[in-house]
């Protein structure tokens, strides 16, 4: 089966399958951010509520906060994003993962924007 | 950010060249300007560092201030020894307020038979009525909103530069030449914001479009936004008005006693002599240093910090990550106790205490060129 991908308003994005998530900043984000030069990820065990803080992502000109799209139980921290915090400038989608979670209500992701929705959100944003 | 109303901004006139090159463009100062290129901050100032850039920097006041002794006139603005200033040079100084603190630092060059001024942009209002109300009757100033500002950064500048004005690989920092580039009539100056050997040139604003987009053809040039501009003066140790300096910090709290000259200290006659040359007497009770967080993890403007028993020291002005340092750097404040080169802090960032120690500036030597 095909994973559920989701995207929030602050430009976060969820895949689900089954009930674990993976979660991370969406291209137009790291756009946003520009060059990325550090990041603070949570601990494994860490239970986040769906709009928690979760990570924090610095640039080169300022901090910015990652929320948590879906609630759960972090399973899994990216650390490779520890060497290589520019991961998530190039393949925000893909390798530039931020967490890995064991979901606890997947009903969640029905308050969140599919892919066709997301364009249409940042399209009405620029 | 999206609340800006981009109608109230006031335009560079280099507009057109930032569009072309496709800059983002953000408020600044009340002006329109490129945070960054496609490229992004890294990429530009590692540019920098390493060949040539092009910085917009129109959005600097710029003006003129005449009269018999034009010098001696701003010398009760300023502690510097401007009559000792010799035409075609160029010198940092700041306006201080009778509390000794700044009201602004700017660059004062003398052109013979006037001086001019380049002040920061978000202070133009204030000291250019700050100047004409105290030298009221000694000196009138004129303010040239006509004039674009560029700044050409990089150890490739005069390579490049010289292929305009081949004069220009002579000139030396902080001196001052008028040249032709392209037919146009240009005040050079060899100066910047970046540590770097470079030149501000100023020009005519019709003409500023034809000059960038000369410069920029050049295959060193590449163009540099505000972003690079900010983490190279940050890695050069330079104090951005605002936020390293303002109205309650004296020059000598922000390690500026070296533009107080001998004379000066001397004779005094500037505002808040009393407090700033009991200052440099007796020390003040807070320094600006530069701070080295020990990890990765950047240290922000308005983080605290601390000493080892957790006390609160003094707070970080300036921070962020040094791309040529790779890694995080960061100004501020600390008590004088706390001040020496190599003493151990502790700087609190999202509650968390952070090792780091009180590091020499600049992070990155300068490479001025002194002939």
């Amino acid at each position: 089966m095909m994973a559920t991908v989701r995207f929030t308003k602050d430009h976060e994005w969820v895949s689900v399958d089954g009930d674990t998530a993976t979660v991370g900043v969406s291209d137009y984000a790291q756009q946003q951010l520009g060059d990325v030069v550090f990041v603070e990820l949570p601990e494994t065990g860490t239970s986040l509520n769906k709009g928690d803080e979760a990570a924090v992502v610095e640039s080169v000109k300022a901090a910015s906060e990652l929320y948590s799209p879906i609630s759960g139980e972090v399973s899994e921290a990216n650390g490779a994003l520890e060497d290589e915090p520019s991961l998530i400038n190039s393949s925000a989608m893909g390798n530039g993962w931020f967490y890995k979670m064991t979901v606890s209500n997947t009903a969640e992701l029905d308050e969140l924007m599919d892919e066709t929705a997301y364009k249409g959100y940042i399209e009405g944003l620029d | 950010m999206a609340d800006t109303n981009s109608e109230q901004l006031k335009q560079s006139p280099l507009l057109s060249v930032h569009k072309k090159m496709q800059g983002k463009l953000v408020p600044f100062a009340g002006y329109e300007l490129p945070v960054q290129y496609p490229t992004g901050i890294l990429t530009e100032h590692k540019h920098t560092r390493e060949k040539v850039s092009l910085f917009d920097v129109s959005h600097m006041g710029q003006a003129v201030l005449r009269g018999e002794n034009a010098a001696a006139a701003l010398e009760s603005l300023v502690p510097s020894d401007l009559q000792a200033l010799p035409a075609g040079k160029m010198a940092y100084t700041v306006l201080t307020n009778d509390q000794g603190g700044i009201i602004d630092d700017l660059m004062v060059t003398n052109q013979g038979d006037h001086m001019h001024l380049v002040v920061n942009a978000s202070r133009c209002g204030v000291d250019f009525a700050h100047i004409m109300e105290r030298l009221e009757g000694r000196a009138s100033l004129e303010v040239h909103t006509e004039r674009a500002l560029i700044a050409l950064q990089g150890p490739q500048a005069a390579h490049v530069l010289a292929r305009f004005a081949p004069a220009a690989r002579h000139i030396l920092f902080l001196h001052s030449v008028a040249l032709t580039i392209a037919d146009v009539p240009c005040l050079v100056t060899r100066s910047g914001y970046t540590g770097e050997d470079g030149f501000e040139i100023s020009v005519p604003s019709e003409d500023a479009t034809k000059i960038a987009a000369l410069l920029i053809s050049e295959n060193e040039v590449e163009p540099a936004g505000l972003g690079a501009r900010d983490s190279l003066r940050l890695e050069a140790g330079l104090c951005l008005y605002g936020h390293d300096i303002n109205e309650a910090t004296t020059p000598v709290e922000a390690g500026l006693s070296w533009v107080i000259s001998k004379r000066r200290r001397e004779e005094g006659g500037f505002p808040g002599e009393a407090v700033i040359l009991q200052q440099l007497k007796d020390g003040s009770k807070r320094k600006r240093v530069g701070i080295k967080p020990e990890e990765k993890v950047p240290a922000r403007e308005g983080a605290k910090v601390t000493d080892e028993n957790g006390t609160e020291i003094g707070e970080i002005t300036s921070g962020g990550f040094g791309p040529s340092v790779e890694g995080p750097i960061a100004m501020g404040y600390v008590e004088t106790a706390h001040a020496q080169v190599g003493t151990a802090v502790n700087l609190m960032v999202r509650n968390k205490s952070l090792a780091a120690q009180v590091v020499k500036l600049p992070f990155v030597e300068h490479n001025y060129y002194r002939g």
